[in-house]
């Protein structure tokens, strides 16, 4: 069955509609929740912000401005980066089973960051943990499977990153045990779960930065990420410095999954399942799969985490939903093998 | 006048020479056809040729330039490389593939514009393969793949093409297309060298002929001086017979006895 020749949408009408869905999710996002907001109360926050007269700081102004839109706009920004990760890392790799959490990147900038929590790090300093933390990783991952030979290179990667993460997940552990019990360990232990549950508008524009500097190199090069995934030699031939590219590509993606993961916490899967479906809806040029899969990401993790603060009385951690959706997924790819990708 | 000289190149990996004491010239409107068995170092000696492996020995010269001292850019624009007909992870399509090859002319930050574009597809139209643009890289047959990674060689508009036996585990019919196709490149005057395991498609196409094993090469010159029976045999270890058809062509026969 090849039903991706069914979608005979232009590309430029493609994103259209996603942009479209990602802020009619957005939208619904922000009125959803246990302190119900109307479209028209909406509307005239808005109005009043926009036309300069102070607030009078009524609850739903509060619930609006320091509550939900920080929040939905974390949400946003993590799912489009994780996904933008994933895709490159796909990419680099030249294979479609790896992403942030799958190559040990998350977990490595978790123990990053739990390692800054842990000495009382500002939060600037523990966003850099996060990163080296997972620049590490990804590192350590990429060596252990060049070095081991004679193995199904798939395989061997993925388990690479799973070993390298369990190992960083066993330095939390470490840390965990060590840290105060009353002021450091709740923090760690967040860092594990993944949520949206404490996100502030400091920590969205803490984030934002990060993410945009490691878009940039992603945005300019993206016809070069295309040729990255022919493999080195072959890029090489056609006029490129394949290991410059991969240096920087590598260090942008994990810039990107280390600064929302600062503010997040592990949120797996979202790098490996949006990347393959929006592969699967424009194909796999980068210069349409990477707004493709950040528009598809943003708004796959902003229903997910409405999900998680509306569903139940407590909030359910993301990172279980995300697992959810993305293990059968996972699943799916390995069993469907080579010819679907 | 473009050149790829090589000479009295030694090539290998780190601490494992594979061939030494090569000689060859690659020069517009020539087909140097390189011939020998698995494992003679046919691949070794080509990523050496491109610079992707650092060569042990002796120079090779572009256009006049040490090839060690030139960018990847400047080589690609030069040399483009037809890789042995390989499965691709991500379903590419036909266009986008060929696409590829226009980046060496493109800036850093730029991506191909409706004329790279319009060239993608002019090519794949040359080589017979047109209608096979929106098609997935990965859904093609062998032949098909071949003739792609040609088209993409093509739209690098690089005067020399280095071929890794363009014609391996290809069935008879695309065999003979990819043989039609070198020689209508040579005749338009691009410089090619080609590695292949069948002495027939060096009598076919071939202006030059390398022979390489036991890492050197045993013989060099035109198909009738170097392909003979006596040399045919002693290189493939087996008893081979040429004979010349009623209209001059030459073809090799192995004798199974």
């Amino acid at each position: 069955m090849d039903w991706r020749s069914y979608i005979t949408l232009k590309p430029g009408t493609t994103f259209v509609v996603l942009a479209l869905v990602v802020i009619a999710l957005a939208l619904g996002a922000i009125l959803i929740g246990p302190y119900p907001i109307t479209f028209a109360q909406l509307i005239e926050t808005v109005t009043r912000l926009s036309s300069g007269s102070p607030l009078p700081e009524t609850q739903g102004d509060t619930v609006l401005l320091s509550i939900r839109l920080p929040r939905v706009a974390t949400a946003l920004l993590v799912g489009a980066a994780l996904s933008a990760a994933g895709a490159v890392y796909q990419g680099l790799f030249r294979n479609p089973l790896v992403s942030p959490d799958i190559l040990g990147v998350s977990t490595g900038a978790g123990l990053g960051a739990a390692v800054g929590i842990f000495f009382s790090l500002p939060v600037i300093l523990i966003q850099g943990f996060a990163f080296v933390g997972g620049a590490i990783t990804v590192t350590l991952v990429y060596l252990v499977a060049t070095s081991v030979r004679n193995h199904e290179p798939t395989l061997v990667l993925v388990l690479s990153g799973v070993v390298i993460g369990a190992l960083a997940g066993a330095c939390i552990s470490l840390l965990k045990i060590l840290a105060d019990p009353y002021d450091q360990l709740p923090a760690i232990t967040f860092w594990l779960l993944g949520s949206l549950a404490g996100v502030r508008t400091s920590d969205l524009t803490s984030a934002l930065p990060a993410v945009l500097i490691g878009l940039i190199p992603l945005v300019l090069l993206r016809w070069r990420m295309n040729l990255m995934a022919l493999g080195d030699e072959e890029a090489a031939t056609l006029g490129i410095d394949p290991r410059r590219l991969r240096l920087l590509f590598v260090a942008a993606a994990t810039l990107m999954t280390a600064s929302v993961v600062a503010i997040s916490g592990v949120i797996g899967w979202v790098g490996l399942v949006i990347p393959h479906i929006a592969r699967l809806v424009v194909g796999p040029n980068f210069n349409r799969l990477l707004p493709a899969a950040m528009l598809m990401g943003a708004g796959y993790l902003l229903i997910v985490d409405t999900i998680a603060r509306t569903m139940a009385e407590t909030e359910i951690p993301l990172g279980v939903l995300t697992a959810f959706v993305g293990a059968p997924v996972f699943v799916w790819l390995l069993a469907t093998g080579r010819r679907s990708w | 006048m473009t050149s790829l000289v090589a000479q009295k190149l030694g090539f290998g990996y780190p601490r494992q020479p594979v061939g030494r004491n090569v000689d060859l010239k690659v020069i517009p409107g020539e087909v140097i056809c390189l011939l020998g068995p698995n494992g003679s170092g046919k691949t070794t000696l080509f990523k050496t040729l491109l610079g992707l492996l650092v060569r042990q020995n002796g120079t090779i010269v572009l256009n006049g330039q040490d090839i060690s001292k030139l960018t990847r850019t400047q080589i690609a624009k030069q040399i483009a490389y037809v890789p042995q007909a390989h499965e691709s992870v991500f379903p590419y399509t036909v266009h986008d593939m060929v696409l590829m090859g226009t980046t060496v002319h493109q800036k850093l930050f730029s991506a191909p514009g409706q004329s790279d574009a319009e060239r993608a597809q002019d090519m794949l139209n040359q080589l017979g393969i047109g209608d096979l643009a929106k098609r997935e890289f990965t859904r093609l047959s062998g032949g098909q793949r071949q003739l792609t990674l040609i088209a993409r060689a093509l739209a690098q508009d690089a005067p020399i093409i280095v071929m890794d036996e363009p014609t391996a585990s290809l069935d008879f019919g695309n065999q003979v297309k990819v043989l039609q196709s070198v020689r209508r490149l040579s005749q338009r005057g691009l410089g090619i060298i080609l590695s292949t395991h069948n002495p027939d498609h060096a009598l076919a196409c071939a202006s030059q002929v390398l022979v390489l094993a036991d890492g050197t090469l045993q013989a060099a010159g035109t198909p009738a001086t170097v392909l003979t029976e006596t040399l045919l045999s002693k290189v493939y270890q087996v008893n081979v017979r040429l004979e010349k058809l009623s209209d001059g062509q030459q073809v090799c026969i192995p004798r199974l006895d």
